[in-house]
């Protein structure tokens, strides 16, 4: 199955392990992955806080640009990318321009996994199920929020990694803080605001007795990940809660080789984790 | 020109609802995107309160707040607002209104983010990691009070960590179509 593929700019640099996974798994799941030719940055946080019209004009000519391939999907790992792209989309049908009717579905990466089928596949191919790992998975904003952008139905209590987590033979464990944001687009200019948001996060996780935080998010993934020892030092306890992409859980379920290289690219070493349980040589 | 309560301007809901239209005369109050909001503890102003001065035309304190600021965009208020208010939209454009006329903003490091994140997507097409943090450190002065505490060695240890990890690129990918996108974003001031 050949898929139009959105990486966005992170993938090509902190958050190359997700970009690697995805290659990883899709490769396993014979699903080639075919680049947006010469994409653009969707403009962030930024263009929507202080530059409306680019925060539509910049991906508005990636959807241009995607417009080139003939696939009827497109998968976008980045919640922030997926969001400005559906926003651009909503935005041009609401002020009644044109839209493409070649444009490809946009699919926020976790949901296209967790779709009836896909999890079939995923629940056929697993050797090494994930026994024993206890997690919660972490939404965050953008996937499903506002609604009307992302068609999100479950906004409150989303159910794409949970069903991914089942499928792969490990336990999420309930908690309220899904869909809480981590403070990801302040984290550089008010570090302050982001600790407070994360810390919450992780206690929470505690509290209920996850082992690990799953995320379909890069900047979750950073957030949560690289200033865990400086929020302890803050809270003075320690958490030590590795927090890993779904894409390397199905790395790990499946038994493909790359896996512990992308988990080493980690901040918060999930290896030992993993090791204990079993699930990683 | 500070404005008083008593002289309110009304034309700025008029504007900003034909800019949106962001719905905001629904408003009836009922503080359910305070309720959910993340970061009211550094707000100076609540989310329900925005939009009340909003509809009375009291422009000043809504522009001068630092909360369109700390506003973490998670869309929460927009999510939960019974009236379909499009609180999280109407901050930004609050946001955007502020560095337009030219206020000063009372968040600078995230005012500062903003900037250099949209010049340093001018500049290649796609963001450049490796430089969008000291140019920002630079250009919102903080690289002097780092100096100074010496917390400079944190955000080298992390750069230096990145890059050990393999997360942090060292060159920037300059995109074919750079011409299109300064066209696209609002010239630099
Ligand atoms: S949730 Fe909506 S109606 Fe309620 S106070 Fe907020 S903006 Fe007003
Ligand atoms: S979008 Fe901003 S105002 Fe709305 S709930 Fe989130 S942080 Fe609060």
């Amino acid at each position: 199955m050949n898929v139009t593929y959105y990486p966005g700019c992170s993938l090509e640099g902190t958050a190359r392990d997700y970009a690697d996974s995805i290659h990883g798994v899709c490769a396993a799941l014979d699903i080639r992955l075919q680049e947006v030719p010469d994409w653009n940055c969707c403009g962030a946080t930024a263009a929507h806080c202080i530059d409306h019209a680019a925060s539509i004009g910049l991906p508005a000519r990636n959807l241009k640009q995607a417009a080139q391939l003939p696939n009827s999907d497109m998968l976008v790992p980045c919640p922030m990318c997926f969001n400005r792209l559906r926003t651009a989309v909503w935005e041009q049908k609401e002020k009644g321009a044109q839209t493409d009717a070649e444009l490809p579905q946009i699919w926020d990466l976790a949901n296209f996994f967790a779709a009836e089928g896909m999890i079939r596949k995923l629940s056929a191919q697993v050797r090494k199920p994930l026994k024993g790992l206890n997690v919660v998975c972490y939404y965050g904003c953008m996937a499903s929020r506002p609604p009307h952008i992302t068609g999100a139905t479950d906004y409150e209590n989303p159910q794409s990694l949970d069903r991914i987590v089942a499928a792969l033979g490990g336990t999420s464990v309930a908690w309220p803080y899904k869909t809480d944001c981590c403070g990801a687009s302040l984290m550089i200019s008010r570090p302050d605001m982001g600790y407070k948001l994360v810390g919450k996060l992780y206690d929470m996780a505690k509290r209920v007795g996850a082992q690990a935080i799953v995320v379909s998010c890069q900047m979750c993934q950073a957030n949560l990940d690289m200033y865990q020892d400086k929020i302890e030092a803050e809270m003075s306890r320690l958490f030590r809660l590795p927090i890993i992409y779904f894409t390397e859980l199905i790395g790990l379920a499946f038994g493909l080789p790359g896996t512990k290289g992308w988990l080493s690219r980690h901040f918060t070493d999930p290896l030992p984790l993993l090791r204990k349980g079993g699930l990683l040589d | 020109m500070q404005q008083t309560g008593l002289s309110p301007d009304f034309g700025f809901l008029e504007r900003a609802e034909a800019a949106g239209p962001f719905n905001a005369a629904e408003c009836f109050q009922c503080r359910k995107c305070t309720n959910g909001c993340p970061a009211t503890f550094a707000m100076d102003l609540y989310p329900d309160q925005v939009i009340r001065l909003a509809i009375l035309g009291r422009k000043e304190e809504v522009l001068h707040s630092k909360t369109i600021w700390v506003c973490a965009s998670c869309e929460t208020c927009s999510t939960r607002c019974p009236n379909g208010v499009r609180i999280a939209e109407l901050m930004d454009y609050f946001k955007e209104l502020a560095v337009r006329l030219g206020i000063p903003s009372p968040e600078p490091a995230v005012t500062a983010l903003h900037q250099t994140f949209l010049e340093n997507v001018r500049y290649t097409g796609r963001v450049f990691e490796g430089a969008l943090l000291p140019v920002f450190l630079l250009r919102s002065g903080q690289l002097g009070s780092k100096l100074e505490k010496g917390t400079w060695r944190d955000e080298v240890k992390l750069g230096w960590q990145m890059f050990r990890k393999g997360r942090l690129a060292l060159v920037p990918k300059f995109i074919q179509g750079k011409g299109e996108i300064s066209s696209i974003l609002r010239p630099s001031k």
